[in-house]
């Protein structure tokens, strides 16, 4: 028998109390842990409530639509198995290729410019300039205003006769375009009001430059180097993660593209997904009409899984090649 | 060789003194130039808010004759022989009076009579006289607009996601935040990649199957699969409060282990009253998010009475071939004010917040 620290044995009292103990089961196995797997215990049991909803939310139905993507279903009857049919379908599909073209579309335009402006507003709003918190609230502040009414309000900003914007290009002599009511013209549009909220793209270049430390420029200052090359020997380099971070969720983003667009198509000038002319047919929207109005569950299953495969190939390539142009602090390796 | 050295310091101070000025005067001028693009940029900013709030204030008459005017007003008219003439201020030798347009003469002029003295009649130029309009504000617009759908019941719903959501995701994001940040397990570092890969995941993979799995428990048109996961947690806010967690110092909790508290007590007691600000970020960021979506309510609510103010608001816009522009103008408007005023109220929030959220990933 082990001698205690008070230099008494072990009673039969104390076994009888462990064996009670052990009859409360988990709590009582709990507590003859070890102290590391105690801690390890409580651990896992604060994080189950996410794992819970990960099987419920996440893994069970990535599971199922990759099943679903295999068969013809309509809510009402069992699935049926099909194969590669609704695969196969996608690529014959013109409206498919016409929603990957016009979700590439648009990222093709929004992208760089919110990338480039987001990022020159940041650099502006970093110097000293007066009454810079003011600018920095006010480029903010459209960005928390997303979906439909901000949408409603750009379709009359941007209409065609009376809107705002025509109104003004018309005191310059030129005949603003149809915008919302014209199939050329709808995804600028679109972009128009995306650069509207450049404000979200902004405040986190912003943060990014401010956390670039500033003995940098003052070494660089020392070394004769003068603004422009600080901005692109320092600045630039420093600013690629940050950049680049923006630009994968960017991407991801576009792909997930839906309200303006719904509410534009859907609106007083037209009266159908996609409408002008399915000119802003975008990707989410085409899966929305095939699952929610066609019931067509395996074929927009089919579609999410395209896409999801695509933003993984993507995105490892993005990170893959990130190492030739994302310049990570700490990082010296590869370096000079 | 002193002499030298003096004169060199001599010529070096102008040079100073001329880098100084020239410097100065850069300042000033990329000052200026800096607020003259800013300006322009705030004017494409405001002006949809501008244009907005004009609108919304409008008459149908206003909205058709006048559609580009920022400001609502009206055009005043006078009774002249039994007809209602338009009132123009106009201007002869310098001296400006009010008199009445009575007939369009070629060549652009016009026909203005005094309506005192209709006899009085002068030939002018219409374009060269001012209308005499006043400021005519219809406030009733708002009320209108808010009582031709049930917006009450939209609002209603609206706040139910809103903030039993938001209670949810707090509670549940806290915990598991909690876990992710003060406990040593073998796997906790791997289960932790895992929640932030699900940030890539696009929604549209798992959202086919989670309505199937709504509406066999009979969930779907009911607010219950806007309110229901966000119970268990979502990788943003987990990951924006962890990193938060981390900051707090360890001695803290110790402290509170030695006096006998639990895990909950030490979460309840040390840990979220300083994480303060990052709990009101979080809870910020879900209330605009939960404010203006549309997708999953689209999805999810069925029948009127299940709609939120964004799938109201989408559908009387859709609903008229002829635009009932005002109304739909009011209630964009209000549907933007409570995030505005939030924004206003906790704007250092809001840019920290993204700042956290944004950089460290």
């Amino acid at each position: 028998m082990k001698q205690l620290d008070d230099g008494s044995v072990r009673t039969p009292g104390m076994a009888a109390s462990q064996a009670e103990a052990r009859k409360r089961g988990l709590f009582a196995r709990f507590s003859n842990m070890s102290i590391a797997d105690q801690e390890a215990a409580t651990g896992y049991l604060f994080v189950s409530i996410w794992i819970i909803g990960f099987l419920i939310f996440t893994l069970g139905p990535m599971l199922a639509s990759l099943y679903f993507s295999f068969t013809d279903y309509d809510v009402v009857s069992a699935p049926v198995w099909v194969g590669l049919k609704n695969y196969l379908g996608l690529f014959q599909d013109p409206l498919f290729w016409k929603s990957v073209q016009v979700t590439l579309y648009y990222a093709a335009l929004s992208l760089p410019l919110g990338l480039v402006v987001g990022f020159l507003l940041a650099v502006l709003l970093n110097q000293g300039i007066p009454g810079v918190r003011g600018w920095r609230t006010l480029y903010y502040l459209p960005s928390i205003l997303a979906g439909v009414a901000v949408t409603l309000m750009w379709l009359r900003i941007l209409s065609p006769n009376d809107g705002a914007v025509n109104n003004a290009l018309e005191f310059f002599g030129i005949k603003g375009p149809g915008w919302f009511n014209d199939p050329h013209w709808s995804v600028p549009a679109l972009v128009v009001m995306s650069m509207w909220g450049v404000g979200g793209g902004m405040i986190i270049y912003l943060a990014g430059l401010q956390g670039i430390p500033t003995d940098l420029y003052d070494a660089a200052k020392v070394d004769g180097a003068n603004s422009l090359q600080r901005f692109t020997n320092i600045t630039i380099p420093m600013m690629t993660p940050v950049i680049f971070f923006n630009l994968v969720l960017g991407l991801i983003g576009t792909f997930q593209f839906f309200t303006a667009a719904y509410v534009a198509g859907l609106s007083y000038i037209n009266a159908s997904i996609g409408a002008p002319v399915y000119s802003t047919l975008f990707y989410n929207l085409y899966l929305y009409q095939s699952a929610f109005r066609y019931l067509d569950m395996g074929y927009a299953s089919a579609m999410a899984w395209v896409l999801f495969l695509v933003i993984l190939v993507i995105t490892v390539i993005l990170f893959r090649s990130s190492s030739f142009w994302v310049y990570y602090e700490g990082q010296l390796a590869g370096r000079d | 060789m002193a002499g030298t050295m003096q004169l060199q310091t001599r010529s070096e101070l102008p040079l100073l003194k001329r880098l100084a000025v020239s410097m100065k005067f850069h300042q000033l001028f990329f000052n200026g130039l800096s607020t003259l693009l800013l300006s322009a940029g705030a004017v494409f900013i405001l002006f949809p808010f501008l244009y907005m709030v004009s609108t919304s204030l409008k008459d149908v008459t206003q909205l058709r004759t006048n559609p580009r005017g920022l400001i609502p007003e009206h055009q005043e008219t006078v009774e002249i022989d039994g007809k209602d003439e338009p009132l123009y201020l106009v201007n002869i030798d310098g001296v400006e009076r009010q008199m009445a347009l009575i007939k369009n003469q070629p060549g652009g002029k016009g026909i203005f009579v005094d309506p005192a003295n209709p006899s009085e009649q002068i030939i002018l130029k219409i374009d060269e006289q001012k209308q005499v309009e006043t400021l005519d504000v219809h406030l009733e617009n708002y009320a209108e607009a808010w009582d031709s759908a049930p917006f009450n019941t939209y609002l209603v719903n609206t706040l139910l996601i809103t903030f039993v959501g938001m209670f949810g995701m707090l509670l549940s994001c806290s915990l598991v935040a909690y876990g992710f940040s003060r406990f040593r397990a073998r796997w906790i570092n791997t289960l932790f990649l895992l929640l932030l890969s699900t940030i890539m995941l696009p929604r549209q993979v798992t959202l086919i199957p989670i309505y199937i799995l709504f509406q066999k428990i009979g969930w779907v048109d009911t607010l219950l699969p806007l309110i229901v996961p966000q119970f268990f947690a979502n990788a943003y806010d987990v990951f924006l409060l962890r990193q938060f967690f981390m900051r707090i110092p360890l001695e803290l909790d110790d402290a509170a282990r030695l006096d006998g508290a639990n895990p909950l007590q030490v979460l309840w007691y040390v840990i979220l009253p300083q994480a303060r600000p990052a709990l009101l970020t979080v809870g910020i960021f879900h209330f605009t998010y939960a404010w203006n979506d549309f997708y999953e309510p689209l999805i999810f609510l069925h029948s009127q009475k299940n709609w939120t103010l964004a799938i109201g608001l989408q559908t009387l816009d859709a609903m008229y071939t002829t635009p009932d522009t005002h109304h739909i103008m009011a209630i964009s408007l209000l549907m933007m004010l409570p995030p505005i005023i939030l924004f206003f109220l906790s704007q250092r929030i809001f840019t920290q917040g993204v700042v956290v959220s944004g950089v460290k990933g």
